[in-house]
């Protein structure tokens, strides 16, 4: 009989190197898959892992793919620390992209420098507006935020399909499902000359650093971090938990909103209904990979960006299937979360069966 | 890299013979942006299919490369321009991959593109699609004849001309040998979803539907066909896997030709830009075998108006035809022309509903 007990002392360090040992342990199950798979292992690796990052092109397309995971990702991470469960960022993101898109396409050939702004205050806005509905049916009703946001994310994505064949349609776009491309004053400047890296990314560490200080520094990181540990004791220290919830909807909403938003009018530069691409619940595993904290959220955006990319050129090179980088974003949580157990529970062995039932905690955040 | 190319034919044949490296540089590279999985067993499938036939009919003169499942959002970009740099001509086969496809010919003016049922060109970037309408039209006929309860479900995807033109195109030729017809529709929003498409299939059979048409990609609603004994008709290649005793015929896209004379002028150094809308006489568009269990009479007067078309002897389109709302569109005799064809937003006189707008 197998059983976990929880460790007494959980040691931090120990947290900070399962992530490390997830991802070895991940690379090292995809060897043993490329080589059943009948392609070489190691050139399967390093086209994954290590050639994107010799390559101008594909590190601004890393870039391009981190801004939105990282964006989304620090904004999740304050509401899980609050045990506030937001899973649906990618309908915040999608309505983002909508209501940001929408302003681009009303003031279509206005120029103008307040025109951008405008757009990601539409944006996050938008975003902060879908996050508002489980918000106030959970501080309300104590209605559950996981279910009502996921919910929303189909919402969400079929809102935009009914706008961009309707109001938002390229009047000479011969009916087909797509808004027209914003006009060059509402699309984001480019980073990188020649590539679609944009300012979105600078925007994104900004947000991180900001975010950093805010957990560590300020008041309502606490209460954030009390909250998610015990919510009794935050009541006891007069937190209202309605307020905590608020403000983690809110700004996970905000900046899913704004991902979309830069999204739409990056890399995209128009509104279709295949703009939301899971964005949303992949940053999920970039948040809990980087461990709720921003710095770890920047280096795991960049890592699962890697995956994407990595994925696709050895789909180019190697003729290997797409679902390789599923494949391998899933086996990145799932060790993530096997070593989290490790590393806080330890394994004890009875020689006699127990029939008492086996209650396994996965506990998250720090 | 193609300059260099006819130097060495030209010059130095021996040296390029000699030496592998420059022998390998000789391939033409071709690249394949795929909407769905290889093995949706309907729209990727069969531009996979026109992949092989150009691996096939130039064999070591060509490197072929696909990326599949490239969603129409952020992501194909990035891809095609992955491709753009190693590749001499790139087809993109889904609409959706129009204007990055258009952005990334912008910064590869050497690469050649071609865009599947797109409108906007370039100098480096051609269009082509196919005459589904004229399978649909054939279909259309069986479908009115073999009716017993006079419904036909149809699923379609998204209320685009290409589809309004299908539907168009299956409802005048049934109600031709069928007055009484009815087509029931369902928009399902997706090409390729086999859970709606198989949803969309039992609402349909629910409602009286006796017989299924789809413009959608995947064989679910073959299966539910198969199941529930339904006739049903494939869509982009032949599904008879999945509907041994119900299809009636598929309309199956053949991409194979175009493709290999597309290559093929890249190696003469021929590609132009242009526009390309082949139907059954090229034969980029064709029929399966039709099912033994449509009566004979009507496989001969299947199989005729496929022979018709093909040589330009009959035009599905042919008037008299009015518009839903009961407005003229087509006089006596009058033909639609492709203009009225590829910005068709309107059913005809007789489909119920109306588009989704």
């Amino acid at each position: 009989m197998i059983r976990l007990e929880p460790r007494n002392e959980v040691s931090k360090g120990l947290l900070y190197v399962t992530p490390v040992i997830a991802i070895g342990v991940t690379i090292l199950a995809g060897v043993v898959m490329f080589a059943v798979l009948g392609k070489d292992p190691i050139r399967a690796i390093s086209i994954i892992f290590l050639e994107p990052l010799t390559d101008s092109f594909a590190i601004s397309e890393m870039i391009v793919k981190a801004t939105p995971l990282i964006l989304i990702a620090i904004g999740l991470s304050f509401g899980f620390r609050a045990g506030v469960w937001n899973i649906g960022a990618e309908g915040q993101f999608t309505v983002g992209a909508l209501s940001g898109g929408a302003v681009a396409l009303a003031l279509y050939e206005v120029e103008g420098f307040w025109v951008l702004p405008l757009m990601c205050l539409a944006g996050a806005l938008g975003g902060m507006a879908w996050a508002a509905i489980p918000a106030f049916l959970r501080t309300r009703f104590n209605a559950n935020e996981i279910l009502v946001s996921l919910m929303l994310t189909y919402v969400a994505v079929l809102l935009l399909s009914v706008l961009v064949y309707g109001p938002l349609k390229d009047p000479e776009g011969l009916n087909f499902p797509e808004s027209r491309m914003f006009h060059p004053a509402a699309t984001l400047p480019i980073l990188i000359e020649e590539t679609r890296a944009h300012v979105g990314f600078l925007v994104a560490l900004a947000v991180a650093a900001v975010a950093w200080v805010v957990l560590g520094r300020h008041i309502f990181g606490y209460q954030v971090k009390v909250m998610g540990q015990s919510p009794r004791a935050a009541g006891f220290g007069g937190f209202v938990e309605k307020r905590v919830v608020w403000m983690c909807l809110m700004i996970s909403g905000g900046l899913a909103g704004l991902a979309g938003l830069f999204e739409a009018a990056g890399p995209v530069g128009q509104l279709v209904p295949a703009l939301p691409v899971g964005y949303g619940f992949t940053a999920i595993i970039v948040t809990f990979l980087g461990r709720l904290n921003p710095i770890g959220i920047l280096l795991a955006g960049f890592v699962m960006a890697l995956t994407y990319i990595g994925g696709e050129t050895a789909q180019i090179e190697m003729n290997l299937p797409s679902a390789v980088t599923g494949v391998f974003q899933g086996m990145f949580l799932f060790s993530l979360l096997g070593f989290d157990v490790l590393a806080r529970y330890r394994i004890r062995m009875f020689r006699t069966a127990r029939t008492a039932p086996l209650a396994v905690q996965t506990a998250v955040g720090e | 890299m193609k300059h260099v190319m006819r130097i060495l034919a030209a010059g130095a044949v021996a040296a390029a013979l000699s030496v592998g490296a420059a022998g390998a540089a000789e391939k033409v590279k071709v690249g394949f942006v795929y909407v769905g999985p290889v093995g949706d067993h309907g729209w990727t499938y069969e531009h996979e299919q026109g992949r092989l036939a150009v691996e096939k009919a130039f064999g070591d003169e060509v490197k072929t490369t696909y990326v599949e499942n490239v969603s129409e959002g952020p992501d194909a970009a990035r891809v095609i321009q992955q491709l753009a740099r190693g590749h001499d001509i790139i087809f993109t086969t889904s609409f959706g991959f129009m204007n990055p496809t258009l952005k990334v010919a912008k910064r590869f003016p050497k690469v050649k593109f071609e865009h599947a049922t797109g409108f906007k060109r370039a100098p480096n970037v051609s269009t082509y699609s196919a005459r589904f309408y004229e399978g649909r039209y054939v279909i259309g006929l069986i479908a009115g004849k073999v009716t017993k309860t006079n419904t036909i479900g149809y699923i379609a995807s998204f209320p685009i001309p290409e589809v309004v033109r299908g539907i168009n195109a299956a409802f005048f030729a049934a109600k031709s040998v069928n007055p009484t017809v009815k087509f029931k529709i369902v928009w399902v929003n997706t090409w390729f979803d086999p859970g709606k498409e198989a949803d969309a299939a039992r609402a349909l059979i629910d409602q009286g539907a006796d017989v299924l048409m789809q413009h959608t990609d995947s064989p679910a609603a073959m299966q539910i066909s198969e199941e529930k004994g339904i006739f049903a008709f494939g869509q982009a290649s032949d599904m008879i896997k999945f509907g041994p005793n119900v299809q009636l015929t598929s309309i199956i896209d053949n991409w194979g030709p175009y493709y290999v004379a597309r290559v093929k002028a890249v190696m003469d150094g021929t590609w132009d830009s242009q526009d390309t809308w082949d139907g059954f006489g090229p034969g980029m568009v064709k029929m399966a075998a039709f099912s033994k269990r449509i009566p004979e009479d009507v496989r001969a007067m299947a199989a005729k108006a496929r022979d018709d078309i093909g040589a330009g002897k009959l035009h599905p389109f042919t008037g008299p035809i009015n518009k839903q709302d009961g407005s003229p569109w087509l006089k006596a005799g009058e033909t639609a022309s492709d203009s009225d064809l590829v910005g068709m937003n309107f059913y005809i006189e007789g489909v119920e509903g109306s588009l989704p707008k």
